[in-house]
């Protein structure tokens, strides 16, 4: 009776956590402009104003968002964009144009897109043809015919603006800024990127019409806000079905707030890293190992994902080494000790493990040559070495100079936890000279 | 003034005509007078006694807006000055006599200091001077006119002595016909009407006057209560002596001041000084006492005749440009001075003779016109630094009034699209003067004119002129750093010149624009050319041979093409075949092709350009200085006029800003469009709209130009700054600007172990690097070279370290 009462409770439970899941993943993985802001307030109202004026006054505008990556510039500017569109006078008379650096990766793609999404009269179906300088001076006509009053304001919005700037002569950039300074069309021109050099990267004449104006994102939080950010963020809304799963939730939340260990697991993450999109990342690890049987996160699923989080990789990838292959590593670390950090061969490697394998060894077989080439090879692939630059391809594979892209102590920590290792090659590791 | 009977009384102090813009706005600085009931009533008691009807005070208030459209302009009255003891005069027959006696600076009433006083009449000392520099005949003349006998007659003298003569009533009569004209340019208003016929009769008064002071002296010294130089011939005898010869020379004189007045005419109102008016203003108090002599009776009739004259002729007047009105009004004020010297010669009956040299004047007036605007702009601007302190301190004082009186704000800007009309009405109130000053800081607003670029106006101007004129073709090249007028200063010639081909002054000419930014490639400026030429379409080799035989074979018929090609570095090639064509064209006679070239840098021919490329683009250069301080300064309180709402300070602060910095007019206008936008921010209530001040701006400049390094550190999380703190370390220690990831990694390690941070993973560490570097705070090498990357600073160390 109970265990069936039990079990409908879980069925309960399960249905709840995969909407709970459904929620926060959300939450978590996209940058809906329906989660709130942090932080952010004064840049916000800055923009929305410039936003507003722009679609109400037809005033033109221009302004880049600087922050680093992860620091909520898109959060931002869509924010700031579902606010401007919930205007009643302004939805019907906006224009968007969305354009990434990323993607278009030339000035001829993007005039293309930019036609192509404001439905210009050249755009048939979703193609857009014409050369480009046909594309070029089109547009640009179609923009000068506007004027303040009566055209439609249009909101370019350029993503990884950067990389718009390395275009050849920076074309689109001093158009849309020239229009922006002129009286036609009404434009806003609102540029995302995370370099805080952008401004030198601009030519002099593109520089001198873009308006300089700049809101940055810095993540300006301390951590006692971080927490409260966690908090938030892990909470479920008022508008879940269920008030007591939502209160049981919440209060869990509540609780690992309080905990000393989550704590210091955020602490860390927020040492290492101030963004919201990696709390994210620990929030997303944390929340997959809730299931029904678990159903509310506790503090060791948090310390799990940081662990996972903070793991490094190329000690990993040691770790799934062969022994010969962790000999040869060894041989290279002896090298770079022996001739600071000077590049070696595979020859020398190669004498190095000879050496050892003669004096030292026991447990090691004497491999062949060619088989501790395939090894070297393989090493070569995992790219934990790599060869020295300059190198003409003419020289032979064996004396072809390496580096190695492991460090001392990465080496060391890996062959501490390496499964089975042979207490001789882990003595060989700890001295070179220790085969004397 | 709002109230029609008691309008405001100012002085004018200078009247000029901003020639370079559309609608020729006549502007006139001035010095205002206040009235007894503009007083505020708590401070009327300070006066202390009753005030007479015509009594104005001397408004010595530097916050009022002393610069005033002349359409505003509806009267002339009268000021006299009067010692701070002398009664008013009760007999004022003339109504628009008004007697200055006291000043008023908003608190108290303080007695005309002799610096106005004298001020009053010193006009005339620059009048003269800015026609023809003749010192010490200036000197005569312009001598304080104080009340003593001796000056009165020195004056007499040195006049009919030298031919200076001569030239006083040309001065004289120009400033009044000039001033009719404009006001005859705007007879709609029943005000101006009146002071049509006003100026009609002023018109006249000068000359007349000096008759009159021939007259007036002999028969009766009537009113001697003014302190003016003209009326203390109390020795009437000495006067007397000399009224023959004076009547004998005014025959000659008028003779001798046709010519002149025509010439001056031509060089027309830019150069118009009001200080000739102001001597007229001295002057007529002779008429005023006279009044009931028998010219003003006989002119009366003349100017209302001379009104219905102009009536039919009036209404052209605004629509024609600025630059041809000179020459259509020159005209004009013939015809009208032939008719006036006509209605005197009736009067007179002894100048018949005069109509012929007006006449004559006409038919050669035409062809020197086209030089007169340099003389003019410079004798102006020259004139300008070089006037009395009164003005030239006044100018610099200009600040957008907080009650632009009467003024009907010229271009009150359109606002905002059809569609959100409810919001701007809205927008309309309070705050209405920040949106407003904003609206006209944008770049995008065009000016009503732009000011410190005259002298570069004008040398484009006619150079472009010239060359239609004499139906040839010429290249130009104009430099200048981004953001100091090039591109907008062209356009504005180019405006001038198509209203000017409007009127028929200028043979037709096309007009064409190319930037070589909005080509993909320089070859397609053919086909944009073509395109824009015949509207043909072809591909860029097919264009340039459509161009070139246009331009190389002779058609009679053809138009004079202008070519604007903007950002002309963009369109080198390796062959620089573009280029070259651009130059070879205008070098064949039938092309009729003038082309104007603008880009950045000043020796860009040098540089880029190959020998024959540079040697076809001639040596007609420009180039276009960085605003200065003081320029952009003018900019903004031009752009602000009747707009109150920057400080002075404020201003001031960002012109030497930005001067300092760049020059850049852009950066000037953003500047200010943002601090606006601080201001209203920061000062929420609606009511009070608020001065931007000088904080303001400080925020808008840190805003925009503060390095956003150091907040970039301050802000990035421990382990970021500690890994800047190891690169420092590892700089220090291996001496080096530049250190492998490997090395700083140890350093790294190491101070996480002092620091009592967790071990940091090379994964985290790596992860933190690439995190600065896509900032930009490091300069790190592409991520495939792992733990080889090299990295550096983007940063130098003491900003680390201070920011740290």
């Amino acid at each position: 009776m109970s265990s069936r009462k039990s079990k409908s409770n879980n069925l309960i439970h399960a249905e709840y956590l995969s909407q709970v899941q459904g929620i926060l993943r959300e939450r978590f993985c996209h940058q809906s402009p329906h989660s709130n802001l942090f932080g952010v307030q004064v840049q916000y109202k800055h923009l929305i104003e410039l936003l507003k004026r722009t679609a109400i006054h037809g005033e033109s505008n221009s302004v880049l968002i600087i922050g680093p990556r992860g620091s909520g510039k898109t959060t931002l500017i869509n924010h700031a964009l579902k606010e401007l569109m919930e205007v009643e006078e302004v939805s019907e008379n906006v224009l968007q144009v969305h354009l990434n650096g990323l993607l278009q990766i030339n000035d001829k793609i993007a005039l293309k897109e930019i036609t192509r999404q404001l439905n210009l009269e050249n755009v048939v179906g979703d193609k857009v043809f014409g050369s480009f300088a046909e594309n070029l001076s089109f547009l640009l006509e179609a923009l000068k015919k506007g004027d303040r009053s009566s055209s439609c304001p249009v909101i370019f919005i350029l993503d990884e603006f950067d990389l718009f700037a390395h275009h050849k002569n920076q074309t689109l950039l001093y158009n849309l800024f020239d229009i922006s300074q002129s009286a036609q069309t009404p434009l806003a021109v609102i540029g995302l990127t995370c370099r805080l050099d952008i401004l030198e990267l601009l030519e002099k004449r593109v520089k001198s019409r873009f308006s300089h104006r700049q809101i940055h994102l810095m993540n300006s939080f301390g951590f006692p806000q971080y927490l409260k950010i966690f908090k938030e963020q892990l909470s479920l809304p008022a508008e879940f079905p269920d008030k007591i799963f939502t209160e049981r939730w919440n209060e869990n939340v509540q609780g690992l707030t309080e905990d000393r260990s989550v704590r210091e697991v955020l602490q860390k993450h927020f040492n290492l890293n101030k963004n919201l999109r990696s709390l994210h990342m620990l929030l997303m690890l944390a929340l997959n190992r809730v299931t029904t049987s678990h159903p509310f996160m506790t503090a060791a699923d948090l310390m799990e994902a940081n662990q996972l989080c903070s793991m490094d990789s190329k000690a990993n990838i040691v770790h799934g080494l062969s022994v010969l292959e962790i000999c040869l590593i060894i041989a290279m670390k002896h090298l770079n000790d022996i001739y600071e950090e000077e590049p070696f061969n595979f020859q020398m490697v190669y004498n190095e493990f000879q050496k050892f394998v003669q004096r030292k060894a026991h447990s090691v077989y004497n491999f062949e040559k060619p088989v501790v080439m395939k090894a070297f090879e393989h090493l070569q692939q995992l790219e934990l070495i790599r060869p020295v630059e300059r190198t003409s391809v003419n020289t032979q594979r064996e004396y072809q100079l390496m580096k190695l892209l492991l460090d001392n102590t990465q080496i060391m920590n890996a062959l501490q936890k390496y499964p089975n290792c042979p207490t001789d090659v882990r003595q060989w590791a700890t001295s070179s000279l220790s085969w004397l | 003034g709002d109230d029609d009977e008691n309008p405001y009384v100012a002085k004018l102090v200078e009247l000029f005509e901003d020639d370079s813009e559309l609608h020729s706005k006549k502007r006139a600085r001035v010095q205002w007078f206040i009235r007894f009931c503009e007083v505020p009533a708590s401070k009327r008691h300070l006066l202390g006694r009753e005030p007479a009807a015509q009594e104005i005070f001397w408004y010595d208030y530097p916050a009022c807006n002393s610069n005033i459209s002349a359409e505003t302009i509806i009267d002339h009255v009268q000021v006299v000055a009067l010692g701070p003891d002398e009664v008013i005069p009760v007999d004022v027959r003339n109504e628009e006599t008004l007697f200055v006696k006291l000043s008023w600076n908003e608190k108290t009433f303080r007695p005309l200091s002799p610096e106005l006083f004298a001020e009053f009449d010193r006009p005339q000392e620059s009048s003269p001077r800015c026609q023809k520099p003749v010192g010490a005949k200036t000197k005569g003349l312009g001598s304080p006119s104080s009340t003593t006998a001796e000056h009165a007659i020195k004056r007499i003298e040195s006049r009919h002595s030298t031919s200076k003569f001569r030239q006083t009533p040309s001065h004289l009569v120009t400033p009044k016909a000039k001033k009719r004209l404009e006001l005859g340019g705007f007879p709609r208003t029943p005000s101006t009407r009146i002071s049509q016929q006003n100026s009609g009769t002023l018109l006249d008064s000068p000359r007349r006057s000096k008759r009159k002071v021939a007259f007036s002296e002999i028969t009766s010294p009537t009113k001697r209560s003014q302190p003016d130089g003209l009326h203390t011939s109390s020795p009437a005898l000495k006067a007397l002596q000399k009224t023959g010869e004076i009547q004998s020379s005014c025959a000659a004189d008028d003779k001798k001041a046709s010519p002149n007045c025509h010439r001056i005419l031509r060089t027309r109102v830019p150069a118009l000084k009001t200080t000739e008016i102001s001597e007229e203003r001295r002057l007529t108090p002779t008429r005023g006492g006279t009044s009931s002599a028998v010219p003003s009776v006989v002119l009366k009739p003349d100017s209302i005749k001379k009104r219905e004259a102009e009536e039919p002729e009036a209404p052209e007047e605004p629509t024609s440009t600025p630059h041809r009105i000179r020459r259509k009004s020159s005209v004009l004020t013939l015809n009208r001075i032939r008719q006036q010297l006509r209605f005197l010669g009736n009067s007179k009956s002894d100048q018949e003779e005069e109509e012929f040299l007006p006449a004559a004047e006409i038919s050669d007036s035409g062809s020197e016109e086209e030089e007169t605007p340099t003389p003019t702009l410079s004798r102006r601007t020259s004139s300008q630094v070089s006037k009395d302190p009164c003005s030239s301190m006044k100018s610099s004082l200009q600040t957008p009034s907080k009650t632009p009186k009467k003024t009907p704000k010229p271009g009150t800007p359109r606002h905002a699209p059809p569609q959100t009309r409810s919001r701007n009405q809205a927008a309309q109130e309070p705050a209405s003067m920040l949106e407003e000053a904003r609206l006209r800081l944008h770049v995008s607003a065009v000016p009503e004119s732009l000011p410190c670029r005259e002298q570069e106006f004008q040398n484009i101007y006619n150079f472009v002129e010239s060359k239609l004129l004499d139906r040839t073709g010429g290249c130009m090249y104009i430099s200048g750093v981004p953001g100091t007028g090039k591109t907008a200063t062209v356009h504005e010639v180019i405006r001038c010149l198509q209203q000017a081909a409007q009127a028929n002054d200028l043979p037709p000419f096309q007009y064409i624009e190319v930037n070589g930014m909005k080509l993909t490639e320089p070859h397609q400026v053919y086909v944009q050319i073509l395109q824009k030429l015949t509207g043909q379409k072809a591909t860029a080799n097919h264009a340039a041979e459509l161009l070139a035989k246009r331009f190389l074979t002779r058609k009679s018929s053809q138009e004079s093409t202008v070519l604007l090609v903007d950002e002309l570095d963009l369109l080198w090639t390796q062959k620089q075949d573009v280029l070259y064509n651009l130059f070879d064209w205008p070098a064949h006679r039938e092309a009729r092709l003038v082309v104007l070239t603008i880009a950045n840098t000043m020796d860009l021919p040098e540089r880029i350009m190959m020998n024959r490329v540079s040697s076809r683009l001639g040596l007609t250069r420009m180039s276009f200085q960085p605003y200065t301080h003081s320029q952009l300064q003018q900019i903004l309180t031009c752009r602000l006029k009747h707009v109150k709402a920057f400080e002075d300070d404020a201003i001031q602060l960002v012109a030497r800003k930005v001067a300092a910095l760049s020059g850049d007019a852009r950066r000037c206008l953003d500047i200010c469009r943002r601090a606006t936008e601080i201001c209203e921010f920061s000062c929420q209530k609606p009511d009070s709209p608020g001065l931007v001040t000088v904080t303001h701006l400080l925020q808008a400049v840190d805003e925009m130009f503060s390095s956003s390094y150091i907040t970039a550190i301050k802000n990035s999380s421990v382990l970021e700054q500690s890994f800047l703190r190891a690169i420092l370390a590892e700089f220090r220690r291996s001496g080096l600007e530049e250190a492998t990831f490997q090395q700083v990694y140890t350093q790294h390690v190491a101070l996480c172990r002092m620091e009592g941070l967790p071990y940091p993973t090379m994964s985290e560490t790596m992860a933190v690097c690439s995190h600065l570097g896509s900032c930009r705070l490091l300069l790190v090498e592409p991520s495939r070279n792992d733990l080889l990357l090299r990295v550096r600073l983007n940063v130098s160390q003491d900003d680390v370290l201070y920011a740290l």
